[in-house]
């Protein structure tokens, strides 16, 4: 059993959703950056995002482009994101981690190394945030030699054809971008999903997990009333790290996010996908 | 996709996939309108009611020594002083047949920006232009042009803050807004479908040219030579030529301060294989894949990409590229001035000063340059850099 899929059966199996929790790896410098990765375990995250920093980041607002400027402004190159995830899979067997990045970080390594090097580090996924489904093929070939997933996006303009796609090239997760644009939590998530939803569980998809625009306990109830397997918040809690909040700070606002999954009107709505 | 949108290895549609119901969607109807009597026929009009097409082929009377003859395609002379407004006319009425009502676009040296800014006003679409800060403040001129026509100017101040800074903005706006909102894209780069549209938007220019040296000398050129940004007036004058195996293709890339530095945008000489703005093309980058900040005296050459179709004519050896530095592109913007009376963009200065180094051999031959934009843009810089000139060589 994957990493993803024992998390999503534990996640049921206590009537909960999954919280994901993403970070710029690197943000503000490698050594803080560890801290804080801890910190989302300790506030509960049940799966963990993390973003190689990359120049040009064309599907981030604002909060995570500085999030990624600043991490490459201390001299964060690829070697030490990866040196990072593989010292926090050493602390933590069993979280999962995704890894969230863009075409030109893959291809500089070339597809196949890459995904090797994302395995040997420890991480469980690979999001590429410019590849959609009509280039993804040589990625999923990749992920799948290396033993990772390939999680793809799905919005509610994606055809159902596209969402056959993604269920044949992807893994792990299917990542639900709740509003059109880019990341960020400034604007309001939209929640009229069912339809995604429903297309996505027909062609037999990966759980769908939403993402863009969570960054309040509520918005991730409302999220999950949608009938998700669960949400990702990114932003508001980059944006915590840029104020200069502790971990300590991160890790109670992570708490209070993740306590939205465990609302009691949720029970059953949680899937193992 | 109908199309595959790749030229050999190169290409392709590099973008989250939210953007890619609006990319079809683009490719449907640039495919519907080759076709269409009505919308090419509307486009032949305005390019030339409008426009002022075709513009003229001009032999230099003075440039050019021996028996080396040096004919300038003049796009300088077309409407919004540039190349640009070719395409720009043919993707704002398809805007229209989309039901589009919203333009954006990404500016250099304001060519562009100036361009979508006239088509704006032309056809009532509310219209904002994105462009690197500092290309703000050393193109003001174009700004104020690009308001005056009723658009929104927004100065990017993330990354290096040029012209690549200035597409990330446009493509984040698009990621939002491609509902209601065409974007503008300026140059033969970006996702499929733009690289194979503006390709055949811009193709006029060596349709014409073809056709005029024809006329002019009864057969074809040794060589056409373009300068290369993006790379949208090169592959404008060279599509109509590609065919014609004796005829040389040549790209001048900035090469800037020089070729051995960092402060350059020479891609096709310089460049390793990446993916930036939606293409696989070559790149200016380190060897994470970060992309690396370029450098140009001109602010339409400077850019760390370059479109598709050119990296593949390199690879299969139909083009060739060349680098004219900052230095060499002032001494031609000077002498075209001087020999000729005519003030061109110094973007266009990298493509006329390689041709008038080719010419000191004062062979029988014909070089056809294309002259893709007028200088009106550059003269508070080019007033500046001259001081400086003249400074040093009085020393």
């Amino acid at each position: 059993m994957t990493r993803y899929a024992a998390m999503f059966a534990r996640c049921a199996a206590s009537n909960q959703a999954a919280f994901g929790a993403f970070l710029m790896l690197g943000d503000p410098n490698p050594v803080a950056c560890a801290d804080y990765l801890d910190a989302l375990v300790a506030g509960g995250a049940d799966m963990i995002e993390l973003g190689i920093p990359f120049s040009d980041p064309v599907a981030d607002g604002p909060v995570i482009q500085s999030a990624a400027a600043r991490a490459l402004a201390a001299g964060v190159r690829t070697a030490d994101a990866l040196a990072l995830v593989a010292d926090f899979r050493s602390r933590h067997a069993n979280v999962p981690i995704g890894i969230l990045t863009y075409a030109n970080i893959v291809a500089a390594r070339g597809i196949d190394a890459f995904c090797q090097e994302l395995a040997a580090a420890g991480a469980d996924s690979l999001l590429v945030a410019d590849v959609p489904t009509l280039e993804a093929a040589p990625y999923s070939r990749a992920a799948k030699a290396a033993g990772i997933d390939l999680v793809m996006i799905a919005a509610p303009n994606t055809p159902q054809a596209t969402l056959a796609r993604i269920a044949s090239l992807s893994g792990g997760y299917t990542y639900c971008v709740a509003r059109v644009g880019v990341t960020g939590h400034g604007e309001a998530p939209r929640f009229d999903h069912r339809p995604l939803l429903d297309g996505l569980a027909a062609v037999g998809a990966p759980p769908p997990i939403l993402g863009f625009g969570i960054g309040s306990a509520e918005q991730v109830t409302a999220a999950l009333a949608e009938g998700v397997a669960g949400v990702i918040s990114g932003s508001a809690i980059v944006e915590r790290i840029a104020r200069g909040e502790g971990p300590d700070e991160v890790a109670a606002f992570v708490a209070d996010l993740k306590a939205g999954t465990r609302q009691p009107e949720l029970r059953g709505v949680a899937t193992s996908g | 996709m109908k199309l595959d949108g790749r030229f050999g290895r190169f290409g392709g549609a590099y973008v989250p996939e939210i953007l890619v119901p609006a990319l079809e969607q683009l490719e449907s109807a640039f495919l519907d309108a080759q076709t269409d009597e009505a919308f090419q026929a509307e486009l032949a009009t305005l390019l030339s009611t409008y426009a002022g097409r075709p513009t003229p082929l001009t032999r230099c009377r003075n440039l050019g020594g021996g028996a080396t003859r040096i004919y300038l395609k003049r796009e300088d002379l077309l409407h919004g002083g540039a190349h640009k407004t070719n395409q720009v006319l043919a993707q704002a009425l398809l805007a229209r047949r989309m039901g589009k009502t919203r333009l954006i676009a990404e500016t250099g040296a304001g060519q562009h920006g100036v361009a979508t800014a006239l088509a704006g006003a032309l056809f009532g679409l509310k219209t904002v232009v994105y462009m690197g800060a500092d290309d703000v403040a050393r193109q003001q001129l174009n700004v104020f042009r690009m308001e005056l026509m009723g658009a929104t100017v927004v100065p990017v101040t993330a990354g290096g803050r040029t012209l690549k800074d200035a597409v990330n903005e446009a493509l984040r706006d698009w990621t939002a807004s491609f509902e209601n909102t065409h974007y503008l894209l300026g140059t033969v780069a970006g996702p499929h479908p733009f690289p194979l549209m503006v390709r055949e938007f811009q193709r006029v220019i060596g349709k014409e040219a073809r056709e005029q040296i024809l006329a002019l000398e009864g057969r074809l050129p040794d060589m056409v030579i373009a300068c290369v940004g993006g790379g949208s007036n090169a592959i404008g004058i060279f599509s109509d030529f590609v065919d014609d195996p004796d005829v040389a293709l040549i790209g001048i890339e900035a090469a800037g301060k020089g070729l051995d530095g960092s402060e350059h945008g020479a891609t096709l000489l310089r460049g390793r294989t990446g993916i930036l703005h939606g293409a696989e093309t070559l790149l200016l980058q380190d060897s994470d894949g970060q992309v690396a900040d370029t450098w140009s005296v001109s602010a339409g050459l400077d850019y760390p990409a370059v479109g598709p179709e050119h990296a593949h004519l390199q690879d299969i050896g139909r083009a060739t590229y060349a680098g004219i530095t900052d230095e060499d592109a002032l001494d031609a913007f000077v002498a075209l001035a001087r020999a000729e009376g005519i003030v061109a963009a110094f973007e266009s200065c990298h493509a006329l000063a390689h041709a008038l180094k080719l010419a000191e051999s004062g062979n029988d031959q014909i070089l056809l340059v294309n002259l893709s934009g007028r200088g009106d843009k550059d003269m508070a810089q080019a007033q500046r850099l001259l001081a400086a000139h003249s400074l040093r060589a009085a020393a």
